[in-house]
Order: structure tokens, then sequence, then C-alpha cells
């Protein structure tokens, strides 16, 4: 292979001139963390109340659950985060949809906010998932306590639900950081977007993704040993993992 | 709101969409499918098998794969292909590699590597007795596979399969990254040179909302009626 290899690129200074190649790709590294982190928040909260609508006996909740889950389910990530980006502002009235467009820091909101919402069905399938695996007794025991149904949730379901849903929940926020490298076509400079910046500057191609591919691994390294620990701390004793 | 929405920037581009940018969509996922089906059975397999160095090299590739974002496998199999071609064919620069073999090649590695997790569980899904039948008959490894345990564990799968495939369709859509023509370049290319973002980035939405829910609607009729035959 005639590839000039050198990996001593990352010390050289970039020409953004905000440090060394290094500086750039781990700044990219921390937009990557922060992104995931909001687009998660708002994954979670959503999912787990459209996952608990898609199990109330109502059938317009299931339904309304229904449809928001194919909604977001059935489009590319890359294609909602177009639409948030390039076609909600041009929607709005006028002076709200010129706001938008020169909100400094659009393309980190829109992320967060796309991301977010797109992961939010896969989370509210995992909620249901979780909700419909309790046993039939469980609900029935504390309807029979005379909980309503919000406290039957509140106390008795989603407690159980959220511990047995734990390890994909894992996986889906590790797809949430992946998913968010999608973002830097609507101008996100994060990790993924940083390697490639870096190798258009220094033309070091496979070094500027190899520490692209390696800051990855870590995170995921990370959130799995953090999740493992988080697993054990909440884990019931005498139910399933629970000793 | 759609007072100026011009829906003929649509009409006259549908032939460019549909003939250039839905056929290279469409082509994609199916000979990626059937490429991530293939490697990916393959790596179930090693993964599977008592040789303590295959079975470890497919965990490390479906694991490595699997934490990546398909954004950048993208872009190291763009910069990586023509390298491996030189290295592959002997010749003595990089060759160039076109935009969709390039493609191709990325989505059927990346994949294979989801599609080996389907293909691990359907196999694992046979019950043991069925292997150690085929053993106690006199057939091969090979044979055992092909005749007995692989038809079983691609019939209990295929639910999944079909539905990795429809996650594999909306993700062609990132080769937009490379500026390729699939749909929703050609979308984003007509919109970008009439001005007219809002009309078809909302048409190009709208058809791969209408494929996709087709689609999985006819998964979930497929999963109710394997369901019964079982």
């Amino acid at each position: 292979m005639n590839y000039h290899w050198n990996w001593r690129v990352f010390w050289e200074p970039a020409p953004s001139g905000t440090g060394t190649y290094l500086d750039m790709l781990l700044s990219g590294l921390v937009l990557t963390i922060e992104t995931a982190l909001c687009a998660w928040i708002i994954a979670l909260a959503f999912g787990a109340v459209i996952g608990v609508l898609r199990t109330l006996p109502s059938k317009t909740a299931s339904l309304v659950g229904f449809a928001y889950v194919e909604f977001f389910r059935n489009m590319p990530l890359l294609v909602q985060l177009f639409l948030w980006y390039f076609v909600l502002p041009e929607l709005l009235p006028r002076a709200s949809g010129l706001w938008l467009k020169q909100l400094p820091g659009a393309p980190f909101y829109t992320a967060a906010i796309g991301i977010g919402l797109f992961m939010s069905a896969r989370v509210a399938e995992q909620t249901r998932a979780g909700i419909s695996s309790l046993p039939r007794g469980q609900k029935l025991a504390a309807t029979a306590l005379g909980l309503t149904t919000a406290q039957t949730y509140r106390y008795v379901l989603l407690p159980m639900a959220f511990r047995i849903i734990l390890p994909p929940l894992t996986s889906e926020f590790l797809s949430t950081i992946k998913n968010t490298s999608v973002a830097l076509t609507i101008g996100l400079i994060e990790l993924t977007a940083e390697a490639r910046a870096m190798q258009e500057f220094s033309f070091q191609v496979f070094e500027a993704f190899t520490a692209a591919t390696v800051l990855y691994l870590l995170i995921n390294i990370v959130v799995v040993i953090v999740m493992r620990f988080v697993e054990r701390g909440v884990a019931v004793p005498g139910y399933i993992t629970g000793k | 709101m759609f007072a100026n929405f011009d829906f003929d920037v649509i009409r006259r581009s549908l032939t460019y969409l549909f003939f250039d940018g839905m056929t290279f969509t469409l082509t994609l996922t199916s000979l990626a499918t059937c490429g991530g089906i293939i490697f990916g059975t393959l790596l179930a397999m090693m993964r599977l098998s008592g040789f303590w160095l295959l079975s470890r090299f497919a965990g490390l590739y479906v694991d490595l794969m699997r934490s990546l974002p398909l954004v950048l496998v993208i872009f190291w199999f763009y910069f990586l292909v023509p390298y491996i071609g030189q290295w592959l064919t002997g010749a003595s620069r990089p060759i160039r590699v076109g935009a969709f073999a390039s493609s191709l090649v990325t989505f059927t590695l990346f994949e294979a590597a989801y599609f080996s997790e389907i293909m691990r569980a359907g196999i694992q899904s046979i019950s043991r007795g069925q292997p150690a039948a085929a053993q106690a008959l006199g057939l091969t490894y090979g044979q055992t596979m092909r005749y007995v345990v692989l038809p079983q564990a691609f019939r209990n799968m295929l639910p999944v399969l079909l539905t990795q495939t429809i996650v594999l369709f909306q993700d062609t859509s990132l080769v937009y990254v490379l500026s390729i023509p699939d749909f929703l370049g050609a979308a984003s290319k007509v919109a970008q040179r009439d001005g007219r973002l809002v009309e078809m980035y909302l048409f190009a939405a709208l058809v791969y909302f209408v494929i996709s829910c087709v689609a999985s609607f006819g998964v979930r009729r497929l999963q109710a009626r394997l369901a019964f035959a079982r």
C-alpha cells in the first residue's frame, strides 16, 4: 500500500486555529456526547409516555400511540432531520420562521430534538414490550388494592417494566450516540464531521478515521460498563437478575 | 402555509426521482440485503463454531461494526475500497471505484454484522435434537447446516430479516453524505436547483413513509401467518 502514514499528525496545529488536530477531534467528541445526552432525555420522556399510552385500555390512547410510533419509525432519520431543519421554518409564520433560522446553534437543537423524537418511537416500543411482559396478575392485584390507573403505573407496573427493559434501553442509547453522526448533514460539527474535516485539511484519511473509530469504541465501552453497574444497582432481590 | 406550494416541481422531476434515484436505492437495498444475509449467515456460523479463532474473529467483527455509526463506516469504505481493490488486483495505484460499488461494499459488510446477529438467534432457536439427529443419520456438518438447521432458521427469522431490510432501505439514504444521487440525493439535487426545499423534502418523506409502512404491514401479515403455520 503506497499510503503515507503519519501518526504524529494529531499533534500538528489544525488550520481552524483552535489548537491541534487532536483538540479538534476531542471537541467533536464532546459535542457528540452532549447531543446524544439531550436527545436521550427527549427520547426517554416521550418514549415512556407513548409506550404507556399504547398499553392503556382506552382505544383512542393506543391509536394515538400507534400513529406516533409508525410516523417516526417509517421515515429515515436523515429525512426527518431535513424536515425539522429545512422545512419546518418555512411552514411557520414568517416571523417565527425567521427567528428559527437565525437561532445560533440551530443544528444542535435540531439534532437533539430530531434524533430524540426518532429514538422515542423505539423507546416507546421497548416500554410497551416491558409493560406487556409483566404478569397480568400485577395489574389485577393493583386494581384489587384500590389503586387508580395512574397509581398502578406509577407504583406497580413502570418500576418493574423499566428494570426489565434496561438492557434493550442500553442498546437504544448506544444507537442514539451513533445516530448523532447523521446530524453532520445539517452542519453539526460532531466527531465524524471533525474526522472528515481533519481528513480534508491534512489528507491523512486513515489516521483521522482510526481516531474517530477508537473514540466511538471508547464511548461504547464506557456506556456498557456504566449500565452494567446501574443494572446491578437497581436489581430487585428475588426477581429475574436480582439476587 | 401551503399558499405558494409548487406541486409542479415534483411532477416535473418525477422521472428523474424514480428512474434514477429510486432505482439506485432499491438496487442497493436488494443487493446489500442478499450480500448481507449471505455474509451474515457465514459470520453467524463462524461465531457458533468450535474453532476458537473463527468465533473470536466473527465476534470482534460484529461488535466493531455494531458500535460504529454508519456514516463513519461509509466514509471509511469510501476511502478504503480503492486500496483494497489495489491490493486484490495487484495494481500499482489505488483503483478507481464507482459510487455504487463503494456503497454496495459498505452496506453489505455493515449490514452483515446485523444480519449475523439475527441468524445467530435463528440457529440457536433450533432445538439441539435436530443437529444431533442429523449427525446420527451420518450427515456432515455442511449437510446438517444446509438441509436441517439453516432452512428452519431462515423460516423462523424471516420476519426479523425483512424488518432489518426495511431498516436497511431507510439507511441507504445516508449515501447522501457522499453526494450520490439515490432517491433522497436526487430529491435534494432538484430541491437545491429549483430552490424548492419544502416541496421536495416533504415529497421524499412521504414516499419513504408510504413504502416503509406498506412493507412493515406486509411483514406483520407474514408474521401472523408464520405463527399460525408453526
